[in-house]
């Protein structure tokens, strides 16, 4: 039995990604293949790197439609997060489509230094059983140079510069633009509610 | 609000982590994944970890150690030392470092901090400067500084250095000031606020940490966005708990510690 599939596109983080799975007890396996995909309880789509090669890979991958067709819970973590929207200024690449939006570049400006890396707070806006325990307030870790903006598909917000998306969701997709892998007692707490969660 | 970063540096000598002054005498601290897990359960930020010994004997980090610390490692973490190429990166960035931190390689070659930023991302590539102070009043770039015999001075300066490096793909700056480095009389302040004013990406201070208050002036004097410490946190002249109730009361904002 596996309990989820995290999608292996050759995305930078997915080691990390699945060791913190581990920590949790969970049974993944690590897959590029569209069927396995298709078929599993639960996806996370990992992601380290570029927008532009990333969407590359899947359609080469032959990937695209397979992850746009999924029902089960499907959770994309950083870059993965930003690859589910419609399209990215990033490479100026079209997305996913599986939640509403354009993923902006974070514009430098004094003080303001690009990338945004490190812990920053996380800000409740919706309620959402992937944020169960998690509270106002709570540390995540972030490291990433564009940002979705903020929607009615913003579960919890963060600020740099301005506000932007730190979690998403729409039904069964999700995505989280902080590390849960590295962001410490609040991420292992988002994998376990991510995990918990059934096929409606 | 982004928070301010504390960050332990272990620096690694076969599988052991160790620590010298002034980049001599290296002392046997402890098993890396057991003080990892120690500086992690203390509240630290994120961690480096530094192989003192492959730049110098011109051979690759061996990654093993990597990814036993990536398994119980739930804080971010970078790795330094005999980063070389972009396979060498990949190597370490799929063993479950978070980032490379490149120094001595970069000097060599300076196409090597675009050719990873290019494949992994800006976020990932960290660039190391160890740097001092010239008579002539310039800071200046050293190479080869794990290996006290091998150090080289050149003639880059460290200003120019610091920009070039953002031009190329450098998505961080870790500034050691050589001069402070190993003594615990305090952060290089002055260098470090040159360093800022032509830093657009985060700038780590490295070299000087003795006391609490020594990271209060890095961070109000110097703007940088994270420091890193080795000898201070291992001796335990300096708790990080600790170090953060003095910060947050400084009006310093940092991550709650648990």
């Amino acid at each position: 039995m596996t309990d989820v599939v995290l999608i292996d596109w050759g995305g930078g983080n997915i080691g990390s990604v699945r060791y913190a799975l581990d920590r949790l007890g969970a049974r993944s396996v690590l897959s590029s293949d569209a069927d396995t995909i298709a078929n599993a309880p639960r996806v996370i789509l990992p992601g380290v790197g570029a927008a532009a090669p990333a969407m590359q890979r899947l359609h080469e991958l032959d990937l695209v439609d397979t992850i746009r067709a999924l029902e089960v819970p499907l959770l994309g973590i950083c870059l993965g997060m930003q690859l589910l929207y419609e399209s990215s200024e990033e490479g100026e690449v079209e997305g996913l489509g599986v939640l509403k939006g354009r993923i902006e570049r974070i514009a430098p400006r004094p003080g303001l230094r690009v990338p945004h890396m490190g812990w920053n707070r996380l800000r409740r806006e919706r309620s959402s059983a992937l944020l169960d325990g998690i509270e106002d307030g709570e540390w995540a870790y972030f490291v990433h140079g564009f940002v979705a903006p903020l929607s009615e598909d913003t579960l919890a917000s963060s600020d740099y510069g301005s506000g932007f998306t730190a979690v998403a969701g729409r039904g069964q997709r999700f995505g989280a633009q902080f590390h849960p892998e590295r962001s410490a007692a609040t991420g292992q707490r988002l994998l376990a509610n991510f995990l918990a969660m059934e096929a409606a | 609000m982004l928070s301010r970063r504390i960050v332990p540096c272990l620096d690694v000598r076969d599988g052991r982590v160790v620590k010298g002054v002034k980049f001599r005498d290296h002392v046997d601290m402890g098993d890396i994944v057991e003080l990892a897990l120690r500086y992690r359960d203390e509240g630290a930020d994120e961690l480096v970890f530094y192989d003192i010994t492959a730049s110098p004997e011109g051979r690759s980090v061996d990654r093993q150690w990597v990814e036993r610390v990536a398994r119980v490692i739930d804080i971010p973490f970078c790795v330094a030392g005999g980063i070389r190429s972009v396979d060498d990166a990949r190597a370490v960035l799929h063993a479950g470092a978070d980032k490379v931190s490149i120094n001595t390689p970069a000097l060599d070659r300076p196409e090597l901090i675009g050719e990873i930023a290019e494949v992994f991302g800006v976020q990932c590539v960290v660039v190391g400067i160890d740097s001092l102070r010239d008579e002539d009043g310039q800071w200046r770039v050293r190479q080869y500084t794990g290996d006290p015999s091998r150090t080289r001075a050149l003639a880059k300066r460290t200003l120019d250095w610091v920009v070039e490096a953002q031009e190329r793909g450098a998505g961080e700056i870790v500034l050691n000031c050589m001069g402070s480095d190993g003594v615990r009389q305090g952060y290089d302040i002055e260098q470090l606020q040159a360093v800022r004013e032509r830093c657009a990406v985060p700038l780590v201070a490295s070299g000087g940490a003795g006391t609490a208050e020594h990271f209060v002036h890095a961070f109000a004097g110097a703007d940088v966005d994270a420091a890193l410490a080795a000898s201070v946190f291992h001796s335990g002249a300096v708790r990080i708990p600790e170090l953060k109730r003095h910060l947050r009361a400084q009006g310093i904002e940092v991550r709650d510690v648990a």
